[in-house]
């Protein structure tokens, strides 16, 4: 784990900028659907021809409610949109339609586990704006391109408080709130495509000082490793200039994941000056109390009140059922299962954990693109439920179905894997290791419980693991009491 | 109240205006009319009323979120001073 010395206070607030899932965007009726040739989902609204005027989504207005509902927030329900100034080529209006004095969705907070136990980060606030377009910087003739399909695409702005005290606890925080988006349908999550973008303010301070240090911006930091390992960095690098005797200049530096460094982007001092005022195209926005409730009908359970439920209705322990909650494709997955099969929930959980989680992070796979079927994944849990398989053999099992080869029942009879419960083929083996292992008989019989371990493991070798395990346990200690 | 040349210079880069070294004086002064103004208005005793945002008591109507506009690009792009390839162009821009 990254420490750095502990005279230095470390203190972090993220702004996340997650892409709502609407159909259209904020302001016009093009479409946001990614990947589009160029310019072809940028209408004269979204270019910012003269003479046109924005008109609000109603469902972008939506999941940024639910959004606030589920985070216990403060909704605003008059909120107003103001102007935030810039020049930027692919940004043709001159400004961003942005939220600042009256945003949507006001302070509210998260809840996150960390070494010490869970902590609640504050959300100062989340606001709706606008996307802007990419400058494509590759050469055209010494010039830029400019795509303004993304322009005009709804963003929920989520700013949380300064409330994070290392890079694990700022992850954690990510982690869940990627993980909550997804939950509540508002955001896909897709870091690659950009749908979920974190900014870091990063600063550090004497322990025991009130006031906070100069802080910098880490900008577009895009995988939970990244965010981590920049922010590492950052630490590091305003350390040492403070111990030097230096001084944090406050400025915008983005993070190189190659050379493992952080770098100065620009000095925003004047770029900062965004000048807003409220956007005299846009009134302000009324949200009625019956729109507020309707909203809130249409909240999912959330990963907190899920997490407690598994812990109580499956019995689980609190590590798995934090696993199996923290998203909702896993969460989904544990509970059909568990409905399908006759198998304990705690199997569910450990099969889920072990071998199957196991493989996907190999292959780099989602559970969504598991190559085994929930049914199929339920039959084998049915199969070590009836005894039909060892953990052993159901491993053999899974491999296969892994690989395709077929069911479980015809894998189970193509590979012979039919656990042996038949008491009297059983024994014969037990004779047999009985005989052949005298010495450990003994050690047994002096008062060594550890080798019923060792005998039961040459059971189900001389079986090639067919034994039913438990049953030769029992069938040696009856015969060697 | 009272600008000074360097601030009159800096509003007007921010804002992509240029003026010419001879107009400096008069936009100052024009810029300080409406600083006297808002100082004015300013000094209005307000307590109890709400701050407004929009100067109509109208309130925001929002739309159903349906895919409505068909690609233009190529009336757009033959208004525009440049394009290739799908993308506008415009001077290097570099971070």
């Amino acid at each position: 784990m990254f420490t750095w010395d502990k005279r230095w206070e470390v203190v972090i607030g993220l702004e996340v900028h997650t892409q709502l899932q609407t159909k259209s965007k904020i302001f016009s009726g093009s479409s946001i659907a990614y990947g589009a040739e160029p310019n072809t989902q940028a209408s004269a609204v979204d270019i910012a021809l003269p003479g046109v005027l924005p008109v609000m989504n109603l469902e972008a207005a939506r999941l940024a409610v639910k959004f606030g509902l589920a985070i216990g927030a403060h909704i605003n329900k008059r909120n107003v949109f103001a102007r935030k100034n810039y020049f930027y080529p692919d940004l043709p209006k001159g400004y961003q339609i942005s939220q600042m004095e009256l945003p949507i969705v006001g302070l509210g907070s998260l809840e996150i586990e960390t070494d010490d136990g869970i902590k609640t980060i504050g959300i100062t606030r989340a606001h709706l704006e606008e996307d802007a377009g990419k400058s494509l910087h590759e050469d055209f003739h010494g010039q830029t391109g400019i795509d303004l399909n993304r322009a005009g695409t709804p963003l929920l702005e989520i700013v949380s408080e300064p409330d994070m005290r290392s890079p694990a606890e700022a992850v954690a925080y990510l982690r869940k709130l990627h993980s909550l988006v997804r939950y509540i349908e508002i955001c896909d999550g897709n870091m690659q495509e950009g749908s979920f973008r974190c900014d870091a303010n990063v600063s550090v301070r004497p322990r025991g000082q009130e006031e906070l240090g100069t802080r910098t911006e880490l900008k577009n930091i895009n995988s939970f490793r990244f965010v981590e390992r920049a922010m590492e960095y950052e630490i590091e690098r305003q350390i040492d200039i403070l111990e030097d005797g230096g001084s944090i200049t406050q400025e915008t530096r983005l993070y190189d994941s190659d050379k493992h460094e952080t770098r100065s982007m620009r000095s925003k001092e004047e770029a900062h000056d965004y000048r807003y005022f409220p956007d005299p195209d846009l009134p302000p926005m009324v949200l009625e109390d019956s729109f507020l409730d309707e909203v809130r009908a249409t909240l999912p359970e959330l990963p907190t009140a899920k997490k407690e439920r598994f812990q109580s209705e499956f019995g689980l322990s609190l590590d798995d059922a934090q696993m199996l909650t923290a998203d909702r494709e896993t969460a989904d997955f544990f509970e059909t299962i568990t409905k399908s099969t006759k198998a304990e929930s705690k199997v569910v959980a450990n099969w889920m954990s072990g071998e199957l989680f196991a493989n996907l992070n190999k292959s780099e796979l989602e559970l969504s693109e598991s190559p085994i079927s929930t049914s199929q994944f339920a039959l084998l849990l049915d199969r070590i439920a009836d005894k039909t398989l060892s953990g052993n053999t159901a491993k053999k099992v899974f491999s296969a179905l892994w690989e395709k080869e077929g069911e479980v029942d015809e894998i189970i009879e193509a590979k012979g894997l039919k656990q042996i419960t038949d008491t009297g083929a059983i024994e014969a083996v037990v004779d047999e290791v009985i005989a052949a292992c005298s010495e450990q008989v003994q050690q047994f019989k002096d008062g060594n419980e550890k080798v019923i371990g060792f005998l039961v493991g040459q059971v189900m070798q001389k079986s090639r693991g067919k034994a039913n395990p438990q049953m030769a346990n029992e069938m040696l200690r009856k015969k060697l009491s | 109240m009272a600008l000074d040349n360097e601030t009159v210079h800096n509003i007007a880069r921010l804002a992509r205006i240029e003026i010419d070294p001879s107009e400096v004086s008069q936009t100052r002064s024009a810029l300080e009319n409406i600083l006297e103004l808002v100082a004015q208005m300013e000094a209005v005793d307000t307590t109890g009323i709400e701050p407004m945002t929009h100067p109509f008591d109208a309130t925001m109507r929002l739309r159903a979120d349906a895919v409505t506009e068909a690609n233009q690009r190529d009336k757009f792009q033959a208004i525009a001073p440049k394009a290739e390839g799908g993308l506008y162009l415009v001077p290097k821009v570099i971070d």
